[in-house]
């Protein structure tokens, strides 16, 4: 796209794109020595604050393993139950019967439009109040409720684009040789429609790992942040190198997700298995077609 | 059922969470589109920072970029948003957080919108002479900004449920004003029910009235 807006460049054009690249140099490099000399002054670069996490794993092994795999393992768990429960709502939401069209479309429509720490502070209050579910696993178990929640009801709306983006004459056809609608969805639809779906799934799980945190900020749960918190506790407040190396994780898991997620969409694309279109995280929204989605927090 | 409402503030956090919105909202539009535009641009140099940016900023939690925030900069370096008072220095530094991470969705939205317009139109611009500025400034991002208008009422209802996250640094917000009601009152179900029907109020309004408007704009190809 980007060659398109403008032409082969000519001397002047050329001479005037070095001019903005200095001039955008000197400003990285501006903000590069503010960061640089406010990070001295207050001594965030002392080796010792580093040192940690260069030398040595126990930093590794005591802080951020244990809360790497607490962040991963809700993750999982959430991606686990959540599927199947999106994927009957996705479904229940394009019945013909309107007892199960609407309850579902509200369901959905409701818990997408709450915040995921709204259901997460639910979760906590509703496991100390009525269920004897002990201390040290509530933070857990709210963690993946709320995570549940908001994210079968995201899934539902990719799983019912992923049916509603299948060409009508598959139906039709299934139709037209005697099958019966659950057939049809279970024989035809579902199994097409997987494909598609797989990289706005993967997509979710970004968004399902990086909501894992709202649990350790908020409450209490040794993910992978509140293991920087103990941690620059530990090694002499040294906030700026924990939190560092903390997102560096977070990009690093993400960014590798994203990228599958894309390659497996161009691939998919490329591919002739399947008849319906390849959904990515961007056109879940088009094709399903509600009003609020929000999917991309 | 709902008379424990009058011990506490709940429209000034609500309040606070529209606020919050908005400001964020008009912060991250100018700066994702500023991305946006180096992204398409012609210098390398900053086509690379806004790649590296969204890429960057999009894989980091919310809540860390927040936290960051208050631990990082306003503890640890001693930004203080130019002001004293420790209310205030947060509020501005979760706007702050806010704008950093929406902007890089809004860069995405808008560079969306940017491939809707047909090759042909930046051509034509193209051939009749106009510069970058002018291909992207008059027939451009007129065009992409109304494809934009549903993917960014999309990313606007994602940042109104993200302000909640400001609550991690004790922002009076709406899921702040929850868990202190949930913590002292044992009415959840009717706590969390004024929680929930005041955000369904601020999210499925803005979802169906912009819906309708980005279908109203949108150009007719």
């Amino acid at each position: 796209m980007s060659s398109v807006l403008y032409d082969a460049q000519g001397p002047r054009a050329k001479r005037r794109n070095i001019l903005y690249t200095a001039v955008f140099l000197i400003a990285l490099a501006a903000l590069g020595w503010w960061v640089y000399t406010s990070l001295d002054d207050k001594g965030q670069l002392d080796w010792a604050l580093w040192k940690p996490f260069f030398s040595g794993t126990e930093a590794y092994s005591t802080y951020i393993w244990p809360g790497l795999q607490n962040t991963l393992k809700a993750a999982a768990l959430a991606m686990v139950i959540a599927l199947p429960l999106g994927a009957v709502l996705g479904i229940a939401r394009l019945s013909d019967h309107v007892w199960v069209r609407i309850p579902a479309t509200v369901v959905v429509e409701f818990f997408r439009a709450i915040p995921v720490l709204v259901l997460m502070i639910f979760g906590i209050a509703l496991y100390s109040q009525y269920t004897n579910v002990s201390s040290d696993d509530r933070p857990l178990y709210a963690v993946v409720t709320g995570l549940v929640l908001y994210n079968a009801s995201v899934l539902a709306e990719i799983v019912r684009a992923g049916i509603l983006a299948l060409p009508r004459g598959q139906s039709e056809a299934a139709l037209a040789i005697g099958l019966r609608k659950g057939q049809l969805m279970r024989l035809i639809l579902l199994p097409q429609a997987v494909t598609t779906m797989l990289p706005a799934i993967v997509s979710q799980l970004v968004v399902i790992v990086k909501d894992t945190a709202l649990g350790g900020a908020v409450l209490t749960f040794p993910e992978l942040l509140s293991s920087a918190n103990t941690m620059s506790g530990y090694y002499g407040a040294n906030v700026i190198a924990s939190f560092t190396v903390v997102a560096v994780i977070f990009v690093i898991i993400n960014f590798s997700l994203t990228s599958f997620a894309s390659w497996l969409e161009g691939r998919l694309r490329r591919g002739k298995k399947s008849t319906g279109a390849v959904l990515g995280a961007q056109d879940v929204a088009d094709v399903a077609g509600t009003a609020a989605t929000g999917a991309e927090r | 059922m709902f008379d424990f409402l009058d011990k506490y503030d709940v429209l000034g956090a609500f309040w606070t969470t529209v606020q919050l919105t908005l400001l964020s909202a008009v912060g991250s539009l100018v700066w994702g589109t500023l991305l946006a535009a180096m992204r398409v641009g012609p210098v390398p140099l900053m086509r690379g920072f806004g790649t590296a940016y969204v890429n960057i900023v999009r894989n980091i939690p919310l809540t860390v970029i927040i936290l960051f925030a208050s631990l990082g900069l306003s503890n640890t370096l001693g930004v203080t948003m130019g002001s004293d008072k420790v209310d205030t220095t947060n509020f501005r530094l979760a706007v702050l957080g806010l704008i950093v991470y929406t902007s890089a969705f809004v860069c995405e939205a808008i560079r969306a919108g940017i491939n809707t317009v047909p090759v042909g139109q930046a051509e034509a611009a193209r051939a009749i002479g106009l510069s970058f500025t002018q291909v992207l400034g008059l027939v451009v991002l007129p065009q992409a900004f109304r494809a934009a208008v549903g993917p960014l009422a999309n990313v606007l209802i994602a940042l109104t449920k993200n302000t909640t996250v400001a609550a991690a640094i004790g922002v009076a917000e709406a899921a702040l004003l929850m868990k202190q009601m949930v913590e002292n009152e044992a009415q959840l179900l009717a706590i969390s029910a004024v929680i929930a029907f005041g955000f369904c109020c601020l999210t499925l309004p803005t979802g169906l009235i912009l819906g309708w408007v980005g279908k109203k704009v949108a150009v007719k190809r």
